[in-house]
Formats: structure tokens, C-alpha cells, sequence
């Protein structure tokens, strides 16, 4: 699979927070009853988390459970890996009405970090973003300037997004004009 | 001559210098000044020129409300018309033109108008310029746009960048004078978290002007004080420079900070939006002062008494040597106190009111300054600057008692709160007759969701006249607001502040209240749009009654300004004409934004190559590196065709057509929809979706589509997979992919909430390519060692294979008309795909082909296009696909509309083919007429191009159209007329042109 790029292919800007490309990352859309014990033993059995509450992420090693809706969960692992993710929850679900899967080519994968990381977000993204409202583990599925996007906010105060896979270079260029020296708000800095 | 004093200017830093230009001319300010303040200080009294009359003007006031002082600012890219001198700081190599004269400021052509004014009446573009009709475009227009406006359009290219940014707070307090940090901190203390915005670049507003304590310090050191508490705050944000734009539903607010417009050198954004919600916003926005009608009150000279004062103790500026001062009201003796104390002449304080006024008259008086009641000015001495006054009495027509010299005037008709943006969202307002203004009505506040008053004024703002009633007042509206979000106010009492006591001002509309109309015709109300008082008293006369009407009909209050220093005096005036009371008159609409915000901040960062998202395949580079001519489709960019050197577009499509049919293409079918319906109730779903039945498909079998909306009218198509006996996958148009997935989940949601069905939109997982031709198989197979045979992998059947090592899902399906895969790929690997198929094909001359290549492929085969066969009002019966239309299920979305008897005429256009006689192409969306004419005398019609190219196939143009009677009339012939004239006659022919029996696909 060494063909396999990604539509940023790596790419990485250091302004007043640094932007880069995640690389390839398995993601598998889950949708089905999110408050059953099979679709909660189910996430458990493939990536090792349980199922996130409302607007939440929950993060293991090399692993992600992001709450989308009250139906649909976006579940990470690595790349590699996600055909037997899927496998391992069709295989807990049997008999279950339930749909997974594959995403992780449809989007894009970003991480946002360093102290400016909330200002860049928060001139492109309506949402509050102030340390107070917007805590680690929130997961916020939102626009940004003019496409969908969502991420969540690391304990380490980096935020993880993803868009569609399509409008990369545009978000890529979105999130570096907001991230460009100069430009910093001293709000949450 | 107004210059620079010795002594004053809190706000300057006067140990350092700035250099700046007017029209060319070498000025000096210091930094702290304004544009403004810098003019004044080098005698630049004279700014510009009046937008009707050119009349010479100068700077009236000393912030937001200035009408006069508009300049061109910057140069090059960065010029940008209509600055306000005293809103703009001052900053070094400040270069700046005077607007709206010709050939200079000083010599200016066009005062002829003035001369004039009596034939320039309100009204005038209506009555003058009607007749003879064509003298407008030619004479009139072109007259009246050389003579009148104000700056010159900016040149193209804002080399600046600019920006949005998303703030939320509990308390949005929009002003920061003494008012809004004490509301401010008012609110803070309660828990609120709170935001602070001020347009000015200082805190405190107009209070250090004016002095006075609070709680027994002196007011600028308790302002000094707020604010380092106020930041020592975490729950307080602060930002100057940013001014409150304007108040919309739900608690939204714009601030407009112009980060960089001081400090053009640095390496920042020059404004920023800020999109603030709110959960209570507290308007702290002070008052304007009200200019006096008077004959000459537009010479330059005139200014309101406040702003003298500001220019005095803000920036040690004297407006004149010799500054007379009239009034209605106290506090205009201040400006008298504040000139007397640093030294300058106030040859008599002229007060209308016949009683006169209270302790400060009495202060001006014991200062030795002359003190007039119930006079007035007769008029102003001078043309470009004033020279002196005529003095009246107020309650006469204006009989001269005496003239004095003089070189300013500073004039107060008294205080009129700033309600625009406790008006924005629906605030009302009431007349407070005791100070002749409109405040805010506390009853009928903005009103959110829920009923809830979401904004409330605080301070000046909300009618209150002095220290002690602004700190009272904004100390509630804090405390209120951050109860109002859930918050628990201290019970500390608010800082005491001076209290003044005054005597009663008096209302003075006209000066003197019985001036003739050769005053009134001098008696300025508008300055900036050039309105008199006896403009609006015609207007009246005229019948324009509404205030809305009058304000359109005289332009009052409709120019840069909005009005500021005018609609209180003008409705007033028209109230008068009228004969009824100023509240029955009311004001006009105030909107957003309070002033004008540049267009680039609204923009944001969206310019360049962020103006919009592009989408792009996963093949994109490969099309740019090769030359394709691109098309936008909904917001993919997709490759029209390749032209390879200097071929044209044409040339490089049949090139591209006749390759692919003789060998083999290639298409980057990337952007087709693609979404999973998967569930055991899916076949039902999508019985109900499409037209034909998709529950019967077998799993690895294909099936084309129609889905129509409730009204029976075609949607969308495309071909349907069965992946296994849960699954599906819908491909849709281009354009369709999230409209219908959107469509699917509305029913899911709203309707069928009860079925067991969940979609997925996976059309970014795939990169898909259609590989095409009479070479796709041979192609293929150098790729794969599984079997692509016509056996294994019939026409309209898909499989799963490994393609040039690749897991790839592989669909047999054709809108070309010939031989044809499109072979899904993981995204990631679409790049890698198209490359080994390029090098697997270049043996049979592989020819990438664009959406030119495919529509001109697919109408040569008679198939439909979604939004060219059809366009919203088309049903699959016109388009003759009965075929497609399933007769064995009792229902699918549309089934009951197309049972309509407008559905079912006869008489609806129907799809045809469409062939010239001489063989040349029609032109697109053609009508065919009919014989006779319809009810508008146009002629009849009777059928219409949907589709038309030129087939390099069938070397001549083809098309497809709805004719009447179309599929009853084959071998007749119709004739569509040609925007350049003549017609082109055309046979009506099966729409199916090439291959009809599909010898070619089905291989």
C-alpha cells in the first residue's frame, strides 16, 4: 500500500500555532443504537474505548471514538487496520441493525497545536473556544469558514480535525492564513 | 485661525512628530492626534467640498458623527475614499486628498451650484431631469455624476489581509466610556464573563473632557483605575479600537476592530470582525451632540461646542481665537469655561433660551465672559472660514442687533442619545420632552427567543445627563444584565459621581425660531448630503409626509453618516411643517452597521485562493499538470476536455471522443455520488426512492435509477449496486451526492423514522475512473489476473478484484456507449490507479477525456442528463422512460403527482432527437415556434433545445429537446429561429443517434 498519500500528502505550517497533515488514519463510520450494550461492546471488543457521550472523544493508543450524532459514531485506528476493525464489528453486531463503514480515505486529517491553536480555530470555526467552554475531550462537530469539519481537543492542548477529503487544500490554506504571524488575537493566548 | 496651543492635549505625546500630507501639502501632528486634530492644528480648516452645492467645508465634529472632514486616504492599492479625519489616527506618512471638487479645494468649479440652489431643490432628480426622455442618459447623468458624490472609487487589489473571529460572552457591553466600564465592572463582579468594546482608542469617553469626580477622585483617575481592575479580571475581555457595528437576533453582535489601520507598517490584519455572541448586550454608547439650524451653520468654522472643547483639552487645539458660542442648553457653556481658562477669546456665549442658564452661567460670567439671552445667530459672516456673526434675538425673523468678529462658532442644540444600536433589533424608542430627545424605551427592549429583553443602554446612552446619573444608571444596567444570564449581583451600591445641576435646556429647532426662507435656505441640517431646512419644509408642502418618505425625497440622512447630526433636527423641522407633535413624526429606520465598516472586513479572509472551497479529486494534479481546461460543477472543478498544445477546446473534445470509441479513454469519475443505504428495510427505502424497483436486484447486479421528488418531478439518476442483501450503493450526479443524501435522511428522520435503514455518504472514499473503449477489457486484463470476461463480469454487473495490485470494486456500466468500467479505488490510491492505467493503456493511445467529451458520448447515445433534459418541471413520462417507471409497486415518492391531471395531458412536450437539415448545431435552449401569436403578442411555440453538440462521431450537430407531439412527429420538420436571425430547420429523429441496439457496450 506504499501508494497510498493522503491529499495533503505531510504537509506542515509553523505560524503562530503549527498545522500539519496527520497522514493516513484508519476511520470507519458507525451508525446503529448507541445506547445498546451490543453496539457498546462492540466499539469496546475493536478499538478498546467505550462509546462517547454527547459532543465527546474518547482516545486510546492509536485509537479514537468521536460522538457525530445521537446514531453515528466516527471510530480511528490505524490505517491498516481497518478491515479487521470492521470485521471485528460486523462480527460483534451480527443480527444487530447497524451500518460500519470504511471512511478514512473520504476526509482529511489535521492537528492543530501550540499556544495560538484555539485563536486559529476560533476565526474560522462558530464555536466558543474560550479554556473555560471548550475543554479537553469535547468533540465539536461545526463549519469551518465555508465547509463542514469537526475535531476534538487533546490534553495536551492540540486539536484534531477532520474535513472532507476533497476541500483539503483549502482547509490547509484556511487554517495557515488564520495561523499567520501577526494575526494573533491575545484572547486565549 | 485655528492652530496648536502651548498648553493641553492629554492624549499627545507631544515629545515626538509625525509627518503626514493634505493634497500634497507637508503637515505635522504628534502622535494621540486624529487626522482631524493634526488639520486643525495646521490651520486646515477647510476640508472639503459639499456633495450637492460644493460648498467649502470644514470639520464639525470630533468623532463617529463627523459628516464633513472625508477624505481619500492612502495611495496606490491602498486608497480607500471617504475616511473620516476624526476617527482616523494619525500616523507617520499619513497621505490623504480632500474629495468632491474640481480643479482644487480652494478654487472649485462647481460652487457655481450654489448660486444655482434655488433650480437644485429636494426633489429635483424627479422634477428637472424628466423630459426630453433621452437627455437623461446623455445630458443629465452625465452632468450630475461629474458635479456630484463624494470619493473616488479605490483601485482594485487590497494587498491587506483581514479576518473573522467568533467570540461569546454573557454581557456584551458595547462602548467604553465612563458608562460602559462600569457597567462593565458591574457585571464582572457578579461572575458575568464579560466583553468590553470601545471604537476609540482610549477608554473614558467624553468624561476627562468634562471633568468632575467619581467617588472623590478625579474622573480620569478612576477611569485609570476601572480599567486595571477590569483587566486584572479573567472573566473580561477588553479590546479598543473595536466598535460596536451592530446588534442583531439572538444576542448576535458585530464589533469591527481595525487592528492595524493606526500602524499601516505592521505585519497584521488591518480589521477584524468580530462575531460576538451575546447572552445580554448593554449599549454604552454615550450621546451626539446636536447641531443649531442657523443661516452659515456649514462654514467652515462652525463646529459643535463639544467638539471644541475636545479639540482644546484632548489635543491642545484651538478651533479659533475668537470662539462664540450658542447654545439652548448648559452644557455648552463649558466649551466657554474650557476657551476662557487656556487663554483664548469668547467674545459672548449667545443663549436662546430668554431665561438663560444656571451655575455655569454663572461660572462663564465671573470669568468675565458676555453672556446674551434669548439671542441668536442672524447669520454667519465669511464663505471658507468665518469671519464673524450676526446677532438676533431667538424669538424674532432674524433683524441684525449687532455684529461681532469672530473665527469660530461653537454651537450646542443639545444631546441626543445614541440609540442606533439599541434600535438595530427592534428596540423602541420615547420622546423625553424635558431634554427634546429620543432614548431608548425601557419597556420595549430587543426581545429574544423566549420574549426576554436582550439589550439594555446604560449611561448618556440611555438619556442620563450627568456623572451621577450615568455611574447610577450604568451600574444597574451591569448588575441587570449578569442577573439576567444567571449571575448574582454584588449589592454594593454604584461610585457617586458629580452631580450637576442645570438649568432646563430649551428645544430650538430653527434660529431665529422665525428666520424667512433666505435663511432657511442657508440653514444647514444635513451637511454631508447637502439638506436644508427649507428642504424638508418642501417636502412637506409636497405631501411626503412619512418621515421615510421625506428622508428619501431630500436624501436627509441618507449619505456616509446616516443622518448622525441630523434626524433629530430634521424631523423636527418636518414635525413642525407638519403640525404635529416630534413622537407622532418618529425616527427613521436605524441599521447596521452604526458606521461604515469596510468591505474587506465582511469578506474576512475569504480572497485569493480562499475566496471559496475547491473541491478536488484525488486526480486533480494530474489534470493540472496536463493541461486540462477546467469547469466548475458545483464546487469540484472537473477537466471540460485536454487540450494538448495550441489546440482548441473543440478540436481537443473530438480528439478525445473519437479516441475513446475507436480505442480507448479514461475519465476521472471521481465526483459521481456515492452513498451506502444498508439495512434490512434498505429495498423498501429504496422502492420508495426510485421510480423502478430496486428490491428485485440481485447482489453483484447494477440498475439505473430515477428518483423524483413529491411533485412527480425528475431529481436525480444514476446506478444502483446491490452490494449484498442489506446493502446498496446509490450513485448520484455530481451535483446530487449531498442534496440526496440530505433527501434520504429527511424521509428516514421525519417520515420512515420506523425503518430500519441507515445511509452513509461515502462519495470521498472513492476515487472512481471510467475506463472506456473498444480497448478497456485488453487494458485491463495486463492488470489483473481475475476475470473481466463478458461471462464472469456481464454488462450491469460489478465485482471485487485486485487491479494492478490494488483492491479495487469494479462496475460494468456505460454512459458512452461503449465497452466500459468505472473502477472504485480507496482515495488515497486514486492517484496510483490513474498512473498504472495511463501506463497500461498506452499501447492503445490511452485518452483522458473531460465532461465535454462525456455529454457529447452520452446525447449521441440518446441518454438524459439531469439539469439539461431536465430542469425542475420535467417528469420521466416526458422523456418517454416509462421504462423506468416501475408498474408493479404500489407507491414511490412522485407516483400520485405524475397522476395529476396536468401530468398526464397529452399535450406536455415530450423528448425527441433533433437533427439539422444543414447539419450545423442548434444553438442551446432554442425554442421552435408555432404558428400564430399568444396573449402577449410573442410567438407561439412549440418545443425547445435541451441538449446540443456537435458529434464528431456522426460528423454533424445532434440535439435533443421536449417538442409537442415530439415522439408522434418523427421525419417532420420544425424550424428554430437564430438570435442573429434566419432559422435553422430541423428534423425530428430518434433521440438514440449511435448504436442503438448497444452492439457496442454489450462485448
Amino acid at each position: 500500500m506504499s501508494d497510498a498519500v493522503t491529499a495533503l500528502n505531510g504537509a506542515r505550517y509553523e505560524g503562530f500555532a503549527t498545522i500539519e497533515d496527520q497522514g493516513l488514519t484508519g476511520m470507519i463510520t458507525l451508525r446503529g443504537d448507541l445506547a445498546s450494550k451490543e453496539v457498546k461492546a462492540a466499539v469496546k471488543s475493536a478499538i478498546g474505548l467505550a462509546v462517547p457521550a454527547q459532543r465527546q472523544a474518547l482516545t486510546g493508543d492509536g485509537a479514537a471514538a468521536l460522538w457525530m450524532s445521537p446514531d453515528e459514531l466516527l471510530l480511528m485506528c490505524p490505517y491498516d487496520k481497518v478491515g479487521d476493525t470492521i470485521a471485528a464489528l460486523e462480527q460483534a453486531l451480527k443480527g444487530q441493525h447497524f451500518l460500519a463503514v470504511n471512511v478514512s480515505d473520504a476526509r482529511c486529517f489535521m492537528r492543530i497545536s501550540g499556544r495560538g491553536a484555539r485563536e486559529v480555530l476560533a476565526k474560522v470555526c462558530p464555536v466558543d473556544l474560550s479554556p473555560d467552554a471548550f475543554t479537553p475531550g469535547m468533540f465539536r462537530r461545526t463549519r469551518m469558514a465555508q465547509v463542514p469539519a469537526a475535531f476534538w481537543l487533546d490534553e495536551a492542548g492540540a486539536f484534531h480535525l477532520v474535513c472532507f477529503r476533497s476541500v483539503a487544500d483549502y482547509a490547509f490554506d484556511l487554517l495557515k492564513a488564520s495561523a499567520r504571524p501577526g494575526g494573533e488575537v491575545g484572547l486565549y493566548a | 485661525m485655528s492652530t496648536r496651543l502651548a498648553k493641553g492635549g492629554r492624549l499627545l505625546d507631544k515629545g515626538r512628530a509625525l509627518n503626514f500630507t493634505f493634497n500634497g501639502k507637508r503637515l505635522r501632528g504628534h502622535p494621540g492626534d486624529t487626522l482631524a486634530s493634526a488639520l486643525l492644528a495646521n490651520d486646515q480648516m477647510l476640508v472639503g467640498r459639499s456633495f450637492k452645492y460644493h460648498r467649502p467645508r470644514g470639520i464639525v465634529a470630533s468623532g463617529a458623527e463627523e459628516p464633513n472632514a472625508l477624505v481619500g486616504l492612502g495611495e496606490g492599492a491602498r486608497f480607500e475614499p471617504n475616511q473620516r479625519a476624526t476617527t482616523t489616527e494619525l500616523f507617520d506618512g499619513l497621505t490623504c486628498i480632500s474629495q468632491n471638487h474640481w480643479p482644487s479645494l480652494d478654487y472649485d468649479i462647481g460652487a457655481v451650484n450654489t448660486a444655482f440652489a434655488r433650480f437644485l431643490p429636494a426633489g429635483f432628480y424627479y422634477k428637472t431631469f424628466i423630459h426630453p426622455r433621452p437627455f437623461w442618459k446623455h445630458v443629465y447623468e452625465p452632468f450630475i455624476r461629474q458635479s456630484a458624490g463624494l470619493g473616488k472609487a479605490p483601485n482594485p487589489g487590497d494587498p491587506d489581509r483581514y479576518e473573522h473571529f467568533y467570540a461569546f460572552c454573557d454581557v456584551l457591553v458595547i462602548g467604553g466610556g465612563v458608562a460602559g466600564l462600569q457597567a462593565a465592572l458591574a457585571a464582572a463582579e457578579a461572575g458575568a464573563r464579560v466583553m468590553l468594546i470601545e471604537q476609540t482608542a482610549h477608554w473614558g469617553g467624553r468624561a476627562p473632557v468634562d471633568g468632575g469626580e467619581v467617588g472623590g477622585q478625579p474622573t480620569e483617575e478612576w477611569i485609570e483605575a476601572t480599567v486595571a481592575k477590569l483587566r486584572d479580571m479573567p472573566n473580561v475581555t477588553l479590546r479598543l479600537r473595536c466598535m460596536g457595528a451592530g446588534v442583531y437576533d439572538h444576542g448576535y453582535a458585530l464589533g469591527y476592530e481595525r487592528v492595524s489601520d493606526h500602524a499601516p507598517e505592521a505585519d497584521a490584519p488591518r480589521h477584524r470582525l468580530w462575531r460576538i455572541r451575546a447572552g445580554q448586550i448593554v449599549t454604552a454608547t454615550g450621546a451626539i451632540e446636536r447641531p443649531l439650524s442657523f443661516a452659515g451653520n456649514d462654514v467652515p468654522g462652525v463646529m459643535l461646542a463639544s467638539a471644541v472643547r475636545d479639540y482644546a483639552v484632548n489635543y491642545g487645539v484651538s478651533a479659533g481665537d475668537r470662539t462664540v458660542v450658542v447654545t439652548n442648553n448648559d452644557d455648552a457653556y463649558r466649551t466657554a469655561i474650557t476657551l476662557k481658562q487656556l487663554g483664548l477669546e469668547v467674545p459672548v456665549i449667545l443663549d436662546a433660551r430668554a431665561s438663560g442658564g444656571g451655575a455655569l452661567a454663572d461660572e462663564a460670567r465671573a470669568l468675565g465672559i458676555r453672556v446674551e439671552n434669548g439671542k441668536a445667530i442672524a447669520k454667519v459672516k465669511g464663505s471658507k472660514r468665518v469671519e464673524g456673526v450676526a446677532i438676533c434675538a431667538q424669538a424674532g425673523e432674524g433683524a441684525v442687533l449687532e455684529e461681532l468678529k469672530c473665527d469660530a462658532i461653537a454651537m450646542s442644540g443639545g444631546w441626543s442619545p445614541v440609540v442606533h444600536l439599541w434600535s438595530h433589533c427592534g428596540g423602541k424608542l420615547i420622546w423625553d420632552s424635558a431634554q427634546a430627545h429620543f432614548r431608548p424605551d425601557p419597556a420595549n427592549p430587543p426581545r429574544g427567543a423566549k420574549g426576554e429583553g436582550f439589550v439594555s443602554a446604560a449611561g448618556a446612552a440611555n438619556g442620563a445627563s450627568d456623572l451621577a446619573g450615568v455611574l447610577t444608571d450604568a451600574d444597574a444596567a451591569g448588575k441587570a444584565a449578569a442577573k439576567a444570564v444567571g449571575h448574582k449581583p454584588k449589592t454594593t451600591a454604584a461610585p457617586k459621581g458629580s452631580q450637576s445641576v442645570e438649568a432646563p435646556m430649551q428645544a430650538v429647532w430653527l434660529m431665529p425660531q422665525g428666520a424667512g426662507i433666505r435663511l432657511r435656505m442657508k440653514s444647514w441640517l444635513d451637511y454631508q448630503n447637502d439638506v436644508k431646512v427649507s428642504d424638508v419644509q418642501l417636502a412637506a408642502r409636497e405631501g411626503y409626509e412619512s418621515v421615510e418618505h421625506a428622508k428619501r425625497y431630500t436624501t436627509l440622512g441618507m449619505a456616509t453618516d446616516q443622518g448622525k447630526l441630523s434626524n433629530i433636527n430634521g424631523l423636527a423641522i418636518l414635525s413642525d411643517a407638519l403640525n404635529q407633535p416630534i413622537p407622532q413624526t418618529g425616527t427613521t429606520t436605524f441599521r447596521p452597521p452604526y458606521t461604515p465598516i469596510s468591505l474587506s472586513a465582511i469578506a474576512g479572509s475569504a480572497r485569493g485562493e480562499i475566496f471559496q472551497p475547491i473541491r478536488k479529486t484525488p486526480i486533480h494534479d494530474w489534470h493540472e499538470d496536463n493541461g486540462a481546461h477546467f469547469e466548475p460543477v458545483g464546487q469540484w472543478r472537473r477537466p471540460y476536455c485536454f487540450p494538448k498544445g495550441e489546440e482548441s477546446h473543440r478540436d481537443a473534445v473530438n480528439r478525445e471522443i473519437n479516441q475513446t470509441r475507436a480505442r480507448l479513454g479514461l475519465l476521472d469519475a471521481s465526483t459521481l455520488g456515492k452513498i451506502i443505504v444498508k439495512g434490512p428495510d434498505a429495498g423498501k427505502f429504496l422502492d420508495m426512492l426510485y421510480t423502478n424497483m430496486m428490491s428485485t436486484l440481485k447482489p453483484g447486479k447494477c440498475r439505473y435509477g430515477l428518483m423524483c421528488n413529491e411533485n412527480g418531478f425528475l431529481v436525480d439518476d444514476g446506478v444502483v449496486a446491490r452490494i449484498d442483501e442489506d446493502t446498496f450503493l446509490c450513485h448520484t450526479t455530481t451535483g446530487g451526492a449531498e442534496s440526496i443524501h440530505g433527501h434520504m435522511e429527511d424521509w428516514l428522520q421525519c417520515e420512515w423514522w420506523d425503518w430500519k435503514v441507515y445511509t452513509a455518504n461515502v462519495t470521498e472514499q472513492y476515487a472512481q475512473i471510467a475506463v472506456v473503449g473498444p480497448k478497456a477489457r485488453e487494458t485491463l486484463a495486463k492488470l489483473t489476473t481475475d476475470d473481466l470476461s463478458n461471462e464472469a463480469l456481464p454488462f450491469m454487473g460489478w465485482a471485487d478484484i485486485t487491479l494492478a495490485g490494488m483492491p479495487v470494486r469494479v462496475y460494468r456500466i456505460s454512459f458512452s456507449g461503449e465497452l466500459s468500467y468505472e473502477i472504485a479505488v480507496a482515495a488515497s490510491l486514486g492517484r496510483a490507479l490513474w498512473d498504472a492505467l495511463l501506463e497500461a493503456g498506452a499501447e492503445h493511445g490511452v485518452t483522458p477525456y473531460g465532461t465535454e467529451g462525456l455529454h457529447v458520448m452520452r446525447a449521441e447515445k440518446g441518454f438524459i442528463m439531469i439539469g439539461d433534459e431536465t430542469d425542475g418541471t420535467v417528469i420521466p413520462q416526458d422523456l418517454n422512460m416509462q421504462w423506468a417507471i416501475s408498474k408493479k409497486k404500489d407507491d414511490y415518492l412522485g407516483k400520485r403527482a405524475q397522476e395529476r391531471s396536468h401530468m398526464t395531458d397529452p399535450n406536455r412536450w415530450k423528448l425527441v432527437g433533433l437533427e439539422t437539415l444543414d447539419g450545423s448545431v442548434l444553438p442551446d435552449g432554442a425554442y421552435a415556434t408555432a404558428a400564430g401569436h399568444n396573449a402577449n403578442g410573442q410567438r407561439n411555440t412549440q418545443g425547445r433545445v435541451t441538449s446540443t453538440y456537435f458529434s464528431p462521431t456522426l460528423g454533424r450537430g445532434i440535439a435533443m429537446g421536449l417538442v409537442h407531439d415530439g415522439p408522434d412527429r418523427i421525419g417532420e420538420v420544425i424550424e428554430f429561429p437564430k438570435v442573429d436571425g434566419g432559422v435553422v430547420k430541423t428534423k425530428i429523429v430518434d433521440p438514440v443517434f449511435y448504436d442503438k441496439d448497444g452492439e457496442k457496450q454489450n462485448v
